[in-house]
């Protein structure tokens, strides 16, 4: 329940961040909503010498229409990208899903890069900037990068941002007319829990929440459907590339067959003219 | 940091969470603490009018912001919030450690969305346990508190006979 | 008009939600000033022997005032020296995962969480016996000085004969998985002594008991302990005991001379706490091809967890309810509790009743469909008609009042049972992938089933007029205060503004025996309704004297709470006026109340649900009941419980399910992994008014708390079976999880 004892740093700018980031190396983490990494430090399966706090950074939140991408502050919270307008109308899989994470609470407080830098396979925002073919920008004591989502999350919470590395914005594609369609399907037991297992669709870009220690891209799906198969045709090779645990939800086998019922489902659901607001 | 309109501040540790600034700096006890894992919801308050779980924050994240705990709910004169009003009405509470919780949550649930439906309250409350009231007054409270008494659209009520 | 039977919002409420509820954590009390915390060592494994305890690192962690350990507990009493003993803090061995090892006392408790992790003890692993299967098979005992992990047995196997004219006998073991209570208040205490007297504060619903619990724990006289228990967040039964770890923290305080706060984590609660249920059933029925059922036998297996406690109790309980509703002529139970290297079970809402109704709804559905028949019918066949009562069962219960019947219909008809049937039959026949199942459910339970302590009342009117009620039951959410009120209010006509009711202290109210087993209203109400009616008595006579008139001739008007001459209200005399002249202590009554037996609410309930038979999520639709526990006082206090009981009872069959792994590591010790049922699992309930009062008592009423749960369970798992039994599947396993229930179509389908 209580975190260790560490030093608290409020950041007032992203340059002092990332100063500070360097000076405490693996030592310090970054804190934006908190709601994944505070849980892990009460638990103390976390204990960071430092945090960096960066809520002051209100400039690292917003969303704003570029160049055929809607571009995403890191800190722009899940709250603020469901109930956003631009995002409804431009991207609206991932308006949609970040209005599934976790309770309205969580979604208060809790960012997009908090969420993807936290690297959970059983999250669901990494699978959908997966799906998306996101963009992360990261800047760092270098300068800075882009990094392609599927290059991004390397493990059970682990992607390839050094320890010094700020994750600053998310850039998401604008679907292309003709690869609007879109489903999230997210089984739970209950509508609070961290997904079983999750599928994101954009169009023929599949991912997988929760089927391997990272989000992946059912590779076998997208083939399938590249090629002229049918949504159930191409959901039954849903598990295909996938390494689903076991834990007390589920057996690997009951994922596998979760994830080729809810892969055909979604593919159903975005094939449709007017998917529905609600999955 | 303002609690309930006044402020409030000290010195602490850089660990202390929210929740236990918010019971034994600011002395306000009605916040409770149910869980270890961001799970229950009982120690919801309101940080800028929105619904925030104070035992996942830091009060060092709090600083600059305005709070709102259950006692900073009712009025002047002591008078219940209409929330407040609809829950004794509905008898929305048993033993009253989720309701402080529970309350601040639906205030928030209804300001972003003043006319749910009955399931948007229950998804609305999805991170806020009960354990007492199996959560069916606390639904007809928070529609009631909503102008939209107890029968909202997919709300299924049979009157027990002979009710007064 | 009498208020008993309207409905009256709570008096409590206004406090609660404008202030909160002041929670043992909460206490700011004089005399707590300066308090240092208390944070337990638990044990990271489920059987080991202890070798060492160092505790260098932990006392010369900043604030740590003392480590403490067993080998500092040489003040206390001798235990009762029984070989399954349970210490204090553990000796040399530990037998479960959460058992207390050592307390650290700091200055705050958030030293108090680093310096815990400083203790280092040395754990000799054993092996563990995780499960009942692994107790039943032989396993290492938990006990030197015992022969096995049983820890009792009883009963007996049905006679030579019983099946022997049965066309049909089904047989199967069934589980009624462990569940955790998760009151949301975990368990707390505070502790304080002052010339050697020692005042405790704890999250209890029994001062009384924890009172003399204490005493006898620290080998003191009652008189030198008092108990307060303050607002409580929550108990379900699992706060009956005085907690081991409260003795604990009160010895502490004595030995330091310093008042002591404890509050528990949730995940220490989801594994300090006990947890509730946890037996394997083996259920054996037989009838009739025609539906009537001739012979029924229990077996139980109850799961004690690390200590007896209270286990060999619930499987009794479980036996003593086997038969439910059902007029069975042959009916035999077994039993045996076994001992586990888990979590101590005790008493969870319900406390061996639910486990007894799931087992035989269970059975009648089995029998129902080998013979073919509706599940409803079969029921209806069975029941104990309404001239049997007082009905004695085979067991030996004797129930008061019922009219089963007449609740199953009832429920029946409200729930719309034939278009419910005619509704799955087309998904049946389009073979949808979402497919109805509809639910039986008949119960009957025992309430007040220790009325030989009855409960207590004392009841003063004062001068201003006004009444205060001294009760020995003890409300953790139940609205005592509202219903008590309203019961002096009906007898007296004392505005309901007027009057306090006081409990849970044992200065103030040294003795009475606490809520539990549903039995407040029965008891306890009784015995407020016979103090007021003893101080109407006094009352009287008191009234004549002033007034110069023979009692006979006086008439109580209780809408003005005055006594007058018949028909002549000039010469009113009113409370206040009466109090004045009885002297100092007003007027007066103490009643201790007890019945001469217990009571038997029944119901029945129907569910409906939905699963989705390409993933076995189950969605629950409706949930209809008739919960009958004789005249309702307050409707809305008596919605309130049976929502709260159907709640739980719900969790039970589809979410919730305390686990551990063979090595006895708990598998859901958060809240993020323990599925407590949340708002969006549930539909708003339908409940029907039924109410067959009973002569038990003067108030006719039997008790409400743990029948939803009771009822809801096996309708709700019942339910879930009938949406696939067309796919075959004769039986699911608690909790249907999607899991389990995909597995089940799975393998039925299978298998052909």
């Amino acid at each position: 329940m209580i975190p260790p004892p560490f030093t608290y740093h409020r950041a007032a700018s992203a340059d002092e961040a990332l100063a500070l980031a360097a000076e405490y190396g693996d030592e310090a983490k970054f804190l934006a909503g908190g709601h994944s990494l505070l849980p892990l430090m009460k638990l103390r399966l976390a204990q960071p010498e430092a945090l960096i706090d960066l809520g002051p950074l209100r400039e690292l939140s917003y969303l704003r229409a570029e160049n055929g991408h809607i571009a995403i502050g890191a800190l722009t919270r899940h709250h603020d990208l469901h109930h956003s307008d631009l995002l409804a109308s431009s991207v609206p899989l991932l308006a949609h899903a970040a209005g599934q994470v976790g309770d309205p609470q969580v979604r208060h407080r809790g960012t997009i890069g908090g969420s993807l830098v936290h690297s959970d396979p059983a999250s669901d925002l990494p699978a959908v900037v997966l799906a998306l073919d996101g963009v992360l920008v990261a800047r760092g004591p270098a300068g800075t990068r882009q990094i392609a989502a599927a290059d991004f999350f390397q493990g059970l919470f682990e992607t390839v941002l050094e320890p010094d590395e700020l994750l600053t914005e998310i850039r998401v594609p604008v679907p292309a007319a003709g690869q609007a369609g879109w489903s999230f399907q997210k089984f739970t037991k209950r509508a609070i829990d961290w997904a079983i297992v999750g599928v994101a669709v954009q169009g023929g870009s599949v991912a997988l929440v929760n089927m391997a220690s990272t989000p992946v891209r059912a590779a076998a799906v997208e083939e399938a459907l590249a090629s002229g198969a049918s949504p159930a045709e191409a959901g039954a090779l849903a598990a295909e590339g996938t390494s689903p645990g076991e834990d007390i939800n589920a057996t690997p086998g009951y994922r596998a067959h979760l994830a080729r019922v809810l892969v055909t489902r979604a593919l159903q659901e975005a094939a449709q003219p007017d998917p529905e607001e609600s999955q | 940091m303002t609690v309930n309109g006044a402020e409030v501040s000290a010195d602490v540790e850089d660990r202390l969470l929210l929740v236990h600034f918010l019971r034994e700096v600011a002395g306000l006890t009605a916040t409770n603490v149910g869980c270890d894992t961001s799970s229950c919801g009982a120690c919801t308050v309101l940080l800028d009018d929105e619904s925030v779980k104070s035992c996942t924050m830091l009060a060092a994240q709090a600083d600059g912001h305005q709070l709102v705990t259950a006692e900073g709910l009712a009025g002047p004169g002591g008078e219940l919030h209409p929330v407040q009003r609809a829950f004794r009405a509905e008898h929305g509470l048993q033993c009253g450690f989720c309701t402080p919780g529970m309350v601040l949550a639906a205030v928030s649930l209804l300001r972003e969305n003043p006319h749910p439906s009955e399931a948007e309250v229950r998804a609305g409350l999805e991170g806020n346990l009960c354990r007492c009231t199996g959560y069916h007054n606390i639904v007809r409270a928070v529609l009631a508190a909503a102008g939209q008494g107890t029968a909202g659209p997919d709300a299924r009520q049979a009157e027990p006979e002979g009710a007064a | 008009m009498s208020i008993l039977g309207t409905r009256v919002v709570r008096t409590e409420d206004p406090r609660l939600l404008t202030a909160g509820g002041t929670y043992t954590d909460d206490l700011r009390l004089p005399e707590l000033i300066g308090a240092a915390r208390v944070t337990f060592v638990r044990s990271p494994v489920a059987h080991a022997r202890i070798t060492g305890i160092d505790t260098t690192a932990a006392r010369a962690a900043p604030g740590v005032l003392a480590v403490l350990t067993a080998a500092d507990l040489d003040d206390l009493p001798p235990g009762d020296g029984s070989p399954t003993a349970e210490p204090l803090l553990a000796t040399d061995r530990v037998r479960y995962v959460g058992e207390a090892v050592a307390i650290v006392v700091t200055e705050d408790g958030y030293q108090g969480a680093d310096a815990a992790e400083l203790v280092s003890v040395d754990y000799d692993p054993l092996p563990a016996v995780a499960s009942i299967s692994a107790a039943l098979a032989g396993g290492p005992r938990l006990f030197d000085g015992t022969e096995s992990n049983v820890a009792a047995s009883g009963g007996e196997p049905s006679a030579a004969g019983a099946f022997r004219d049965c066309d049909v006998v089904i047989e199967r073991t069934i589980g009624n998985q462990r569940l955790a209570p998760v009151p949301l208040e975990v368990r707390a205490a505070a502790a304080r002594w002052a010339d050697g007297r020692l005042t405790l504060w704890a999250s209890t619903q029994n001062a009384q008991l924890a009172r003399d619990a204490l005493a006898e724990a620290l080998g003191l006289a009652p008189a030198a302990v008092r108990v307060v228990a303050p607002d409580v967040g929550g108990g379900f039964g699992a706060k009956i005991a005085t907690e081991r770890d409260t003795i604990t923290v009160a010895w502490a305080a004595k030995r330091l001379a310093r008042p002591l706060r404890w509050v528990e984590t949730r995940n220490e609660n989801l594994t300090g706490m006990v947890h509730g249920r946890g037996q394997q059933q083996t259920i054996k029925i037989g009838g009739t091809r025609d539906g009537r059922i001739l012979a029924y036998h229990l077996d139980v297996v109850q799961d004690c967890g690390a200590y007896p406690r209270f286990g060999a109790f619930l499987a009794e309980l479980t036996q003593l309810m086997a038969s439910g509703v059902y007029d069975i002529p042959a009916v035999t139970t077994t039993s045996r509790a076994v001992l586990t290297s888990t979590t101590p079970i005790s008493a969870y809402r319900g406390a061996g009743r639910p486990e007894a109704t799931a087992a035989i709804e269970r059975a009648v559905d089995l029998f129902a469909a080998e013979i073919g028949m509706d599940a409803a019918e079969v029921r209806r066949q069975n029941l104990v008609p309404p001239e049997a009562f007082p009905y004695t069962t085979p067991s030996g219960a004797v129930y008061d009042s019922g009219e089963y019947a007449a609740a199953l219909d009832k429920v029946l008809a409200a729930a719309g049972y034939d278009d419910l049937r005619a509704e799955q039959a087309r998904r049946r026949g389009r073979g949808d992938p979402v497919q109805l199942g509809i639910g039986v459910s008949c119960y009957v339970e025992i309430t007040a089933g220790d009325y030989t302590g009855g409960e207590t009342s004392r009841l003063v009117v004062d001068a201003a007029g006004a009444a205060t009620v001294y009760t020995g039951s003890s409300a953790h959410g139940q609205g005592h205060d509202t219903a008590f009120a309203m019961l002096v209010n009906a007898e007296l006509g004392i505005p309901m503004d007027q009057i306090t009711v006081v409990h849970g202290d044992t200065d103030v109210v040294p003795n009475g025996v606490g809520t539990y087993g549903s039995r407040s209203l029965q008891l306890g109400g009784s015995a407020v309704h016979q103090a007021a009616v003893e101080v109407k008595d006094q009352a009287r006579d008191l009234a004549a004297s002033m007034i110069e008139a023979s009692s006979a001739d006086l008439e109580f008007d209780v809408s003005r709470g005055s006594w007058q001459v018949r028909g002549d209200p000039e010469t009113a005399l009113g409370w206040a006026a009466l109090a004045e002249r009885a002297g100092p202590g007003g007027l007066a009554a103490e009643v201790d109340f007890r019945p001469s037996s217990p009571t038997f609410p029944f119901g029945a309930h129907v569910a409906v649900v939905e699963v989705d038979t390409d993933t076995g999520q189950v969605t629950l639709l409706r949930h209809i009941t008739v919960d009958d526990a004789g005249l309702v006082l307050n409707p809305v206090l008596a919605e309130g419980q049976r929502h709260g009981g159907i709640a739980q009872g719900v969790a039970q069959a589809l979410l919730e399910e305390v686990l551990y792994d063979a090595d006895g590591n708990p598998l859901t010790s958060t809240l993020a992994d323990y599925a407590a049922i949340t708002a969006t699992e549930l539909p708003s309930f339908e409940l029907l008014a039924s109410q067959t009062p009973t002569k038990v008592n003067p108030l006719g009423v039997k008790g409400i708390g743990e029948a939803g749960t009771i009822g809801a369970t096996p309708a709700v798992l019942s339910a879930v079976v009938d949406a696939v039994a067309h796919l075959g599947v004769r039986h699911i396993d608690m909790p249907a999880t999607p899991l389990r229930v995909w597995t089940a179509i799975s393998e039925a389908r299978a298998s052909g």
